[in-house]
């Protein structure tokens, strides 16, 4: 089931439905859904792909192209923006390994620890899942004034000599980072809890009885069995932090050298109206996290999930 | 009594990581009562004045009820057509079923700079003007899978036997369905229907592709480099509003456990 890969499940096993019922039914459920998805997701990623084969005719004004078979368009993009994809996929892995250690023990002390009291149980999920309520642009917008120069943390990190007078925390990689790790962690967490919360008390238990210490329990216990939700976790962090551009773009947490594969697509497609150049990084960009998740869904042995 | 380090490390490690997931929120919220003339980003004492005049900021107010419109038509759509295939997907078996899997699965593994970036060049291609509808059709179009997700889980949760009882006693297949099968999968369906809304309505990316000349919250406060107090006085009402609902639906889900006598 594909949608295992994000759903955090795991210890119980979906039972395959029932043999069909009238299968006219299923149709008529499933015609609208699958039109949608084929008119509006299927069919513009086609149109991505013709249109990064585009071309420029003689004396074009801007933003018009013919349709051709121009692959060269792949090459120029490679060439000129290879540094903004391997910028896109380096800040997303540190990211997504950034939240992974910073959420899976809140997610273990939601899902396990704190079962014994249900009410700090719900008020941690509810803090966990808070930043989802406030606007995204304004919560990246406040760590950009909060780790600015005229806040006590930049100050004191100036005082203290640690960061030299001429360079700032914003605006950097690190600031980048930062702001992907934050604005994503809650994707990280929830999976990893709903996967924890399952987990059966008395298998940690049976490994104490035998004489396992509780690092040896955790490794060998409670990691496997909640694999499926870091997987699900550490997929539903990269993926939005691999194609964003809020956090690395000028006016947020970045600078032009921290421009990611984002924000080119969004100023050749929406500024210079360069639109082949746009569609062969979107589908660069689309290739390269597709083989990344077939890869990690893989190796990480849930074959079954795509 | 022995104050072991272990103990007290876990704790300490998710009220730190806790603060971290909280600053910016309290940060957003505090400077909507920011008495700022013209840069939020100072503060400069505090004042109601933002909230009593949130309508003042040019334009601000029209963004907002574009983005709640957009939200609540786009939810509508994918609410619908999601419950759909649901209860197509985990009631059925049907040729072709893990291939519907994959389609659904797909854009959730897509970018959002490629879904709007696609939706964008194909709208450019078939020379649809970009405007309101197009927003709804790319919210609807992100939102469905996670529709699919939440509300399959319900009905992968719902004993069929209910459903047939409900036959049993001579029900026939249109009243099972109104009076069993979609009450029992409520829950659900509004779980994925508030989710679809709250997606929409803070969505910037995929927006900013098919927008055209439209103004979404977003969009707005994307216009403003530094943000006038007005929007994060709009951004924390919906936050506390947001924040209220889930607190109530715990202490009613809390509340029907101990009626019901179940104890987790």
């Amino acid at each position: 089931m594909a949608f295992a890969a994000f759903g955090g499940g795991g210890a119980a096993a979906v039972a395959e439905p029932a043999p069909l019922k009238k299968s006219w039914i299923a149709i008529g459920l499933l015609a609208p859904g699958l039109a949608y998805l084929a008119l509006f997701f299927l069919a513009p990623l086609v149109s991505l792909l013709l249109t990064s084969l585009q071309i420029a005719p003689e004396g074009a004004g801007k933003g018009e192209y013919i349709q051709a078979f121009n692959w060269a368009n792949y090459v120029v993009a490679i060439e000129s923006y290879w540094p903004h994809i391997l910028r896109s996929f380096t800040y997303a892995i540190i990211a997504t390994l950034a939240a992974l250690v910073i959420g899976y023990p809140v997610a273990y002390f939601i899902g396990v620890t704190a079962r014994k009291w249900p009410m700090i149980q719900a008020l941690t999920l509810t803090l966990v899942i808070a930043p989802f309520f406030i606007s995204f642009l304004l919560r990246t917008l406040a760590w950009k004034q909060i780790l600015g120069e005229n806040n006590w943390i930049a100050q004191s990190l100036h005082g203290l000599g640690w960061l030299p007078a001429d360079q700032t925390i914003v605006g950097t990689p690190f600031s980048v980072v930062f702001g992907l790790t934050y604005n994503f962690l809650p994707f990280m967490v929830l999976p990893i809890y709903a996967s924890l919360e399952r987990l059966d008390r008395r298998y940690l238990e049976a490994g104490s009885d035998l004489y396992a210490p509780p690092a040896t329990t955790f490794w060998k216990v409670t990691l496997p069995l909640s694999l499926p939700g870091v997987v699900s976790g550490t997929l539903l962090t990269f993926i939005p932090a691999a194609g964003d551009y809020i956090n690395a773009s000028q006016i947020y947490l970045g600078s032009p050298q921290t421009a990611m594969v984002g924000n080119v697509i969004d100023r050749t497609f929406l500024e210079s109206q360069q639109y082949p150049i746009a569609a062969a990084l979107s589908a660069l960009l689309m290739g390269i996290v597709l083989v990344i998740v077939a890869i990690y869904v893989r190796r990480a042995g849930t074959e079954e999930l795509l | 009594m022995k104050l072991s380090l272990g103990k007290w490390l876990l704790p300490l490690y998710v009220a730190l990581a806790l603060v971290f997931l909280v600053t910016p929120i309290v940060y957003v919220i505090i400077y909507s009562f920011n008495n700022s003339r013209r840069n939020n980003s100072i503060w400069n004492g505090w004042t109601l004045e933002n909230w009593l005049g949130v309508c003042d900021a040019q334009g601000i107010c029209e963004a907002f009820g574009t983005s709640i419109a957009v939200g609540l038509v786009a939810t509508v759509i994918a609410t619908v057509l999601g419950t759909l295939l649901a209860i197509a997907l985990g009631r059925y078996r049907f040729r072709g079923r893990s291939t519907t899997s994959l389609l659904l699965f797909l854009p959730l593994a897509t970018p959002e700079v490629v879904l709007g970036a696609g939706l964008a060049a194909q709208f450019l291609a078939v020379g649809v003007p970009k405007g309101f509808w197009t927003i709804v059709i790319v919210h609807a179009l992100f939102c469905l899978s996670f529709v699919v997700v939440t509300v399959k889980a319900r009905v992968a949760s719902l004993d069929p036997s209910l459903e047939e009882a409900g036959r049993d006693l001579y029900g026939s297949a249109k009243q099972v369905f109104w009076r069993i099968t979609l009450p029992l999968l409520l829950p659900g369906i509004i779980a994925a229907a508030l989710l679809s809304f709250a997606l929409s309505f803070d969505d910037f990316i995929i927006t900013k592709f098919n927008a055209g000349q439209v103004t979404t919250f977003p969009l707005w406060i994307y216009t403003k480099k530094t943000p006038p107090a007005e929007a994060n006085v709009i951004a924390s009402a919906i936050f506390i509003l947001a924040i209220v609902a889930v607190v109530i639906a715990q202490l009613a889900a809390a509340a029907r456990r101990k009626r019901l006598g179940i104890t987790r």
